[in-house]
């Protein structure tokens, strides 16, 4: 059984259909990415998985638990946690005060300092920033915090919302060295992306959506060769 | 393009214009003081004081409320006067000191208010910002119009009678009654206990996390519901004890009470930058203190002390409409 079940969900927000009946799965240690262009669906799948929008019609099933009904925070409790797009960290909460709130579904003191140690230790820039206020950091150190923040829920899965956005070439290439890390140490990782080359190039398997269906999929090594996939998402061909 | 460089010369501007704003409140109090006297200058910046930190509890039960769900609780002033109220019968019926009648205000009050968001508010969450601020008006007249029926607490005003002997105090020339001690002892405090809880605790973070982003905040799994409640609760506990400490410094109460009190810390709430809880506080102690030196200094000042109030909120709309503490608010797609 997947780690992550999506079957044929369709969401919308008003009269706009966002999702007409996308499927894909998400298997346990894996990192799979959806790509597309601007309005493909992308952010609002992430967006449904955690919870904050509800489909017209559809399932998500999570080791077989169905999540369309439950709230945003139980579906974090069970181990699903969502770095936004934008990074949306807390800018008036010191770095630390960020990372204690991406743990606040957890209890035990100890723990939680294991995990921020852990966080520093990918991160070591946060470290030095402890107690600056989230706002003051530059956009990739806030991409690092939302990243932090994210995993100190000690997620299963981990849902990423465009890593990459307003970030320098090598601040990316440093967040995707990261991402891979995460993924070894065994949590499994969701990427949405812009950059598909570089999801691409992370990931183990890839969804290409277009106007909210998955239009092709399969290896990312064999999306990344595929001609179309070439000419559409990669700038070559 | 970035204005870096009109950062310095901006900053110097703005160190001038507070230069010349201090240098005329100094000239303003030195006329004030040659005026009347420093003694009675000193008795009014006291009593601005007592009464600004009675609105600063009041000012941020309206800022609390507003930065987590967006929504002036017009109703917010009626719970302060239901504060006054239970602890009026709590003192006249059965003979409570003022520490248990502040207790008791405080609780009955967290319950109102909470009852009041579950059933006029929360409803109406997802509907448009306009149409929860028109159920919030409908409470406060509801609730000031039917607990002046005859069954409830009546339309009468009521003497209140306060469950201590007032006994003043001559310090330097100045009267200091054990009414300013207890309102400023009792404010402190709960300042004190506000701050923990909103620095230091679990879910203190976790309210300032959802006020300044709620979609973020859901996703670290904070239970906004919770949240909310939350806030509505500390927000009317604060209200009750000022209902309180109102009534026994001016102890004639009625169903009515609360809308001008209530609408002043709103506008003290403006004027510190709505939203932010240093700014409630501080625009609090301002109208205090503009109020009383109002009626003290102005040539019929009594009778146009509510113009006054009214007055700084056309200004602060005009001049900086994120008061003084507020920041630019950027509004988010």
């Amino acid at each position: 059984m997947a780690l992550l079940d999506v079957s044929d969900l369709h969401v919308a927000y008003g009269a706009i259909k966002a999702l007409q009946g996308i499927t894909f799965t998400i298997g346990e240690g894996e990192i799979v990415t959806l790509i597309g262009a601007n309005g493909a669906g992308k952010s609002t799948s992430l967006r449904t998985i955690s919870g904050l929008l509800r489909p017209v019609q559809g399932s998500v099933c999570f080791r077989g638990v169905d999540l369309t009904r439950m709230s945003v925070d139980k579906i974090v409790k069970l181990g699903i946690s969502q770095v936004p797009e934008g990074r949306q960290i807390f800018p008036k909460l010191t770095v630390r005060e960020n990372l204690e709130m991406g743990a606040f579904t957890r209890r035990d003191r100890n723990e939680i300092n294991d995990s921020m140690e852990r966080v520093f230790s990918s991160f070591p820039r946060l470290k030095e920033r402890l107690h600056q206020l989230g706002g003051t950091l530059s956009g990739g150190e806030q991409q690092m915090l939302a990243i932090g923040r994210g995993l100190m829920s000690r997620p299963t899965l981990l849902l990423l919302d465009e890593p990459s956005m307003g970030l320098a070439p090598i601040l990316v290439e440093e967040i995707f060295s990261i991402i891979s890390q995460i993924n070894s140490e065994g949590v499994s990782i969701l990427l949405v992306e812009q950059n598909a080359a570089m999801a691409l190039s992370v990931a183990h398997r890839g969804y290409v959506l277009e106007t909210g269906k998955v239009a092709l999929q399969g290896d990312a090594s064999a999306l990344l060769a595929n001609p179309q996939v070439q000419e559409a998402y990669l700038g070559e061909g | 393009m970035r204005l870096t460089w009109l950062r310095t010369p901006l900053r110097i501007i703005a160190w001038m214009v507070y230069a010349a704003l201090s240098l005329v409140i100094v000239y303003g109090v030195y006329r004030l003081i040659q005026f009347k006297g420093a003694t009675y200058f000193f008795q009014a910046l006291l009593d601005g004081l007592r009464l600004g930190f009675v609105y600063a509890l009041i000012a941020l039960g309206y800022t609390m409320v507003y930065g987590i769900v967006r929504l002036i609780n017009f109703a917010h002033c009626d719970v302060f006067m239901v504060g006054a109220f239970s602890s009026y019968y709590a003192i006249t019926s059965y003979g409570w000191g003022i520490v248990p009648a502040i207790i008791l205000a405080m609780v009955v009050c967290i319950v109102l208010n909470i009852a009041i968001e579950r059933m006029a508010y929360k409803p109406l969450r997802n509907a448009p910002r306009i149409t929860a601020l028109i159920s919030a008006i409908g409470v406060s007249f509801f609730l000031e119009y039917f607990t002046a029926l005859r069954f409830v607490f009546g339309a009468d005003f009521l003497t209140y009678k306060r469950p201590f002997d007032v006994v003043v105090w001559n310090v330097l020339g100045l009267s200091i009654s054990n009414i300013t001690v207890i309102i400023v002892a009792v404010t402190l405090a709960l300042l004190a206990l506000l701050l923990y809880i909103i620095n230091r605790t679990k879910v203190g973070k976790a309210m300032r996390a959802t006020s300044q982003d709620a979609t973020a905040a859901r996703l670290m799994g904070i239970d906004i519901d919770r949240i909310i409640t939350l806030t509505f609760g500390i927000g009317a506990a604060l209200a009750g004890a000022a209902g309180v400490l109102y009534a026994i410094a001016f102890p004639q109460i009625w169903t009515f009470m609360g809308i001008m009190p209530g609408l002043k810390a709103f506008i003290a709430a403006v004027l510190g930058g709505i939203g932010n809880i240093a700014g409630a506080v501080l625009g609090s102690l301002l109208m205090g203190e503009i109020e009383v030196l109002t009626v003290s200094f102005v040539p019929f000042g009594s009778r146009i002390r509510d113009l006054v109030a009214f007055l700084v909120l056309i200004i602060v709309f005009l001049v900086k409409p994120t008061g003084i503490l507020g920041e630019p608010q950027v509004e988010k797609v």
